[in-house]
This record gives structure tokens, sequence and C-alpha cells, in this order.
């Protein structure tokens, strides 16, 4: 008779029942992934196709491109067009499903490598923003927070216009003070870290708004719990009782609210990227569904629900850390 | 982003407006600036001649540049049409595309929410896949392909607007009649045999969607904001019509030269879209007092 190694197992962080539910956790999470991918993937390719217009005029550089019969008919041949609508989805849906995004229309480069590039300058300047959102929101959350009247009036006035303010607008006063007036910033983006700094301005001020409405609703609600009564009773600081015992359950809906942030971002992406001539994903979305190039709007569209879909398990996952709480059954 | 400001609806009631009275709500400072904004935009929209006596499409290119002055409080833009006027019959745009877009994204949640909310397991599971595939896309994508198809205009920026806000709200109106469906009154309903139906009409809806007043409200503001956002890149209304965004994306050209060709028409879309913030969440405030009793 051998003795389960399993037996004196009383922590329940590797029993073999817990184990198997963060399994089943993780399968569910990979399959619903997988499923909203293919969702996303499906939508845009019909969507794509509803728009007017012949995608052969997009591969020879728009409808003025007067093209010969034999070149147009060689083109549809060659991208597989003149095939069935039907049989096109599952072949481009084949393709996808190893990762194979084709050859940009307008372009004419392999799509991949293409918005990879495009990709990694759009996540610098979203992790930037969300990252300087989140110390702004803290900072005004916690510095205004307390009971003071007027504090808290200037706090949330300064909140709700952030989160009034659209961002091409804001992109426009920055250009205006920071670029024309004062000759501090260039008023396009150039390379290098100055270039980001408007860039990041304009998206991480109204998400600095949206973060600290949040924030100091329930940093408010946390400052009526019991165990804020007991840290003063035990004479702690009024800051020790900010940074300690109330920040993290102010933290919460913050940090889940930074997987709607980031998406948000890539949208607001598009009027930035726009606004201050900066390569990225937003604008080669923009250019791409303006000139119908399917390859890359399909391939924007799947990494950012890729991204989105990270971001929410990840968001998830620290929830999880900063309030043991939030258990398998609360989190659906 | 309306989510985020409604997704206070379901949390306990905060501190609400120190005011007591049927009415009291009202004399809060915040909602009385923003009401008088409102009626000063709404006045804008619904009769701007009220408001200037200029002709919006008026070109006098021999004016072209001027900087806000007495005669021209905004400035005037690069043809010499005078800012303020177009800024105050621009209203009308602005605020028709927010409240249809709004509108239009509701009626859209409503659909998903009650399938999800009241239908059956399968129901729920698919509009809960819709949703989820919604959100994943992101929201200006959505806008832009949709578009693409339908050709710029009002009416499609408009559709496209709701149909990119559509999803926050779904997933606010699934919850809420989730929560209602288990509350006790209704279980007293099933409990008296009352008809599926009767139990549906009189006491989940009218306890579920009274909230959909304050997404509204709050909705619009954001709107606002996104309809003048596709406006900006040039998706929206036309042109020559005035419309914030519009006036704005041409500003650009020349925010060099003429900062009030940007300044302004940005400060009515903040205007409006702050003061409908403002107005939603008095109106939050209120329903859970009430709801309090």
């Amino acid at each position: 008779m051998t003795v389960s190694t399993d037996a004196p197992a009383v922590a329940s962080v590797s029993t073999p029942a817990t184990r198997l539910r963060s399994l089943g956790w993780v399968a569910r999470r990979v399959g619903g992934g997988a499923f909203v991918l293919w969702a996303v993937a499906t939508v845009i390719f019909f969507a794509l196709r509803l728009i007017p217009g012949d995608p052969v005029d997009a591969i020879l550089g728009g409808p003025g491109s007067q093209a010969s019969a034999e070149a147009v008919a060689q083109i549809r041949a060659d991208y597989g067009l003149d095939q069935p609508l039907i049989v096109q989805y599952f072949l481009a849906m084949g393709k996808l499903a190893v990762a194979d995004f084709g050859t940009s229309y307008a372009l004419k480069v392999a799509v991949a490598p293409y918005v990879l590039t495009q990709l990694w300058s759009t996540l610098v300047l979203t992790l930037a923003s969300l990252v300087v959102a989140w110390l702004g929101a803290l900072g005004l959350t916690l510095a205004t927070s307390g009971r003071g009247r007027v504090s808290r009036a200037v706090g949330s006035g300064l909140e709700l216009l952030a989160a009034a303010v659209p961002h091409f607008w804001l992109a426009s006063l920055l250009i205006i003070l920071l670029s024309n007036t004062l000759h501090w910033l260039p008023p396009i983006s150039v390379p290098g870290p100055l270039g980001l700094v408007l860039p990041v301005l304009t998206l991480a001020l109204p998400l600095t708004g949206f973060l600290g409405q949040v924030m100091r609703e329930s940093l408010a609600n946390a400052y009526e719990q019991p165990f804020v009564l007991s840290a003063r009773a035990r004479g702690e600081s009024e800051w020790g009782v900010r940074l300690r015992h109330v920040l993290r359950h102010a933290a919460l809906p913050g940090i889940s609210l930074s997987g709607w942030a980031f998406g948000s971002l890539l949208s607001g992406a598009v009027v930035v990227e726009t606004i201050f001539a900066r390569p990225g994903l937003g604008r080669t979305l923009l250019s791409a569904v303006t000139i119908r190039d399917i390859p890359v709007v399909t391939a924007v569209a799947l990494l950012s629900a890729l991204t989105f879909i990270i971001v929410t398990v990840a968001t998830d996952v620290v929830d999880r850390i900063v309030d043991p709480r939030v258990t398998e059954v609360a989190s659906r | 982003m309306t989510e985020i400001l409604a997704g206070r609806l379901s949390q306990p009631a905060g501190r609400a407006p120190g005011i007591r009275g049927r009415y009291g709500w009202l004399r809060n400072t915040g909602v009385m600036i923003a009401l008088a904004v409102l009626a000063l935009i709404l006045t804008a929209a619904l009769a701007p001649q009220l408001m200037t006596t200029a002709d919006p499409d008026a070109v006098a290119p021999a004016e072209a540049f001027q900087s806000p002055s007495a005669a021209h409080f905004f400035g005037t833009d690069e043809s010499g049409r005078d800012v303020y006027t177009r800024v105050v019959f621009g209203a009308g745009n602005s605020l028709l595309i927010g409240t249809a877009a709004t509108t239009v994204g509701l009626g859209l949640a409503l659909v998903l929410g009650l399938l999800g909310g009241l239908g059956s397991r399968l129901g729920d599971f698919v509009s809960t896949r819709i949703v989820e595939v919604m959100f994943a896309l992101p929201g200006l994508l959505l806008a832009l392909v949709f578009i693409a198809i339908a050709g710029p205009g009002v009416v499609t920026s408009t559709v496209a607007v709701g149909l990119s806000t559509a999803p926050g709200y779904a997933r606010i109106i699934r919850s809420q009649l989730r929560s209602v469906r288990n509350a006790s009154y209704v279980e007293a309903a099933t409990v008296l045999s009352h008809s599926r139906a009767r139990i549906v009409w009189q006491h989940i809806l009218p306890g579920a969607l009274s909230p959909i007043f304050v997404l509204g409200t709050l909705g619009v503001g954001q709107a606002i904001v996104w309809a003048s956002s596709l406006g900006f890149l040039g998706l929206g209304v036309a042109p020559p019509a005035a419309e914030w965004g519009a006036m704005l994306s041409s500003g650009r050209t020349y925010i060099d030269v003429a900062w009030w060709l940007t300044v302004f028409p940005g400060l009515a879309i903040v205007a409006t879209a702050a003061s409908f913030t403002v107005l939603g969440r008095a109106l939050n405030a209120r329903t859970r007092q009430e709801a309090r009793g």
C-alpha cells in the first residue's frame, strides 16, 4: 500500500481538484479566445466584401489605373478572386489558421511583418499612455481623495473635463500650446522619446480622467470599511492609511478597466497617429480601409482582437493577485 | 466609455447631492451649469437665427483668417466665414447625430440584452458571444468598415457610432435584467402564479430598464465626441455643412496661423459632452436615492 504523495496537501495551492479547476479555466479561456478570433475573421471577411467596388482596383492601385482586361483577369486569378465567395472564405480561413496573412494589395509586401512593425510602434504609444494615465490617476485620486471639499471638487472637475475632451481636439490644443507658442516640442512625431511626448499626453489625459473617476468612487467606498477604522485606531498616519490599505481597493476597478482602456487606446491611436503623422496600427488601419486593402484590414482586426483577449485575461489574473477574494465564481 | 460611467449604476449609492426634496437635485451648481449650457445648445440647434444674424456659409475672401474680435467673436476661417455662426449652426447637426446614434446603439443593445437577460440559455449564449466579438473589434474599426460599406454621410456616421457603442449598453442591460429577474418581488409574482408574460412586462422590464434613460443621457455626450471624431477623420458630414468635427478637421490645416479655427468648435464639443455627463450622473444619483426610498 503506497501513501499518496498528495495526502498532506493541506494548502489549497495544488490539490488535484484546484489544479483541474485552473486547467479548466485556462482551457475555457483559450477556447473562448479562439472562437472570438474566428468570428472576427469571418465578420471582417464578409463585411469587406460588402464594400462597393472591385478588389482588383485596390490591387491595381485605384479605379483610374486603366488596366487591360487581360491584366485584370490575370490578377483576379492570381489572388483567387475568380472563385465563388464561399470557396474564397474557406481558403482565407485555412490560410489564417496557419497565420498566413498574405500579401498587401496596395503595398505588395507580406502583411505579417509589415503589420508587426506597425504594431510595435502602436504598442509603445499605448503602453506608455496607459502607464502615464495610471500614474496620473493614482496621484490625482490619492492627493485629492481626503475629506476636503475643495480638493474633491477640483479633482472630480478635472476628471470630468478630461473625460469629455476628444483626442483630436486635445492634440490640436497641445500642438498650439507646446509647439507653436512655446516651441518646446515638435508638432509631428519625430523618432525618439521627444516625439513621443505629445502623442502620449494626448492619449493619456482623457484616460486619466476615466480611471480617476472610477478610482475615486471605490476609494470613497474603501474609506468606509472597518479595516480603515482599525488602522486609524492603531495610530496609522493618513498617508499610511491611503497607501497601505485603501489603495489596493481603489486600484481594483482601475485594473479591470485597463483591458477596456487598452481597446479604446487602439481606437484613439487612429486619430493620434493621423494627427502626429506617426506610423502605427491605427493609421495603417485607416488607410487600409479607405483603399480596401483586405489582407491588411484582416490582419489588423485579428491582431487587435488578439491583443484585447490577452489583455482581458491578464487583467483577470492581476485582479486575482491584488484581491484574493475575486474567485472563480465571482469572475463568471 | 458610457459603460464606465454607467458602471456605477449597479454600485451601492455613494454620496448623493446633499439637497433634499423632489427637485432638490436640480439645485446642485454643477447641474445648473450643465442645464444652462444644454439650453443654450438646444436653442442654437432649434433656432440658430436667435443667436446670430449672419449666414454660416457666406463666403468673404477679403475677411479670411481674422482673429477673434467684436465683429467676429470666434474669428473667421479660410474663406472668411464667421466661425461663431458656424459653431451655432453646427449645434443642430451634432445634437441630432448624438441623440440618434445613442438611440440606435440602445435599440440594438436592447435586442441583444433582452435576448441575453430573459431568453433561453441558447439565446443568452448567442447574445453573449455576439457582444464579446463586438467588444474584441476596436469601436473605430467597426465604424470605419461600416462607413466604407455605406459611404460617408450623416446617416452612416450616426449608425456607425451607434453600432460601436451598442456592446457596452448590451452588457449593462443584460446584467440589469439578470439581477432584477432574481429579485424577491419577481419571485413573489412567480409564487402567485402570474403568467410569465405578465411577470416580464409588469415586474422585470420596468425595474430593469429604468436606468436606460440615465444611460442614454450619459451616452449622448460620448456619441457626440465619437461622431465628431469621424467628422475629423473626414468620414462624417460632407465639408461645406457646419459640423463641429468637420470644422476642426479643416481648421487643422491652418493650425499654425489660426488657432481659433480649432479651439472654438472643440470647446463646443467639450461643453456639450461634459454637460450631458453631469446631467446623466445627477439623474443617476437621483434614481438611486429614489430606489432607497
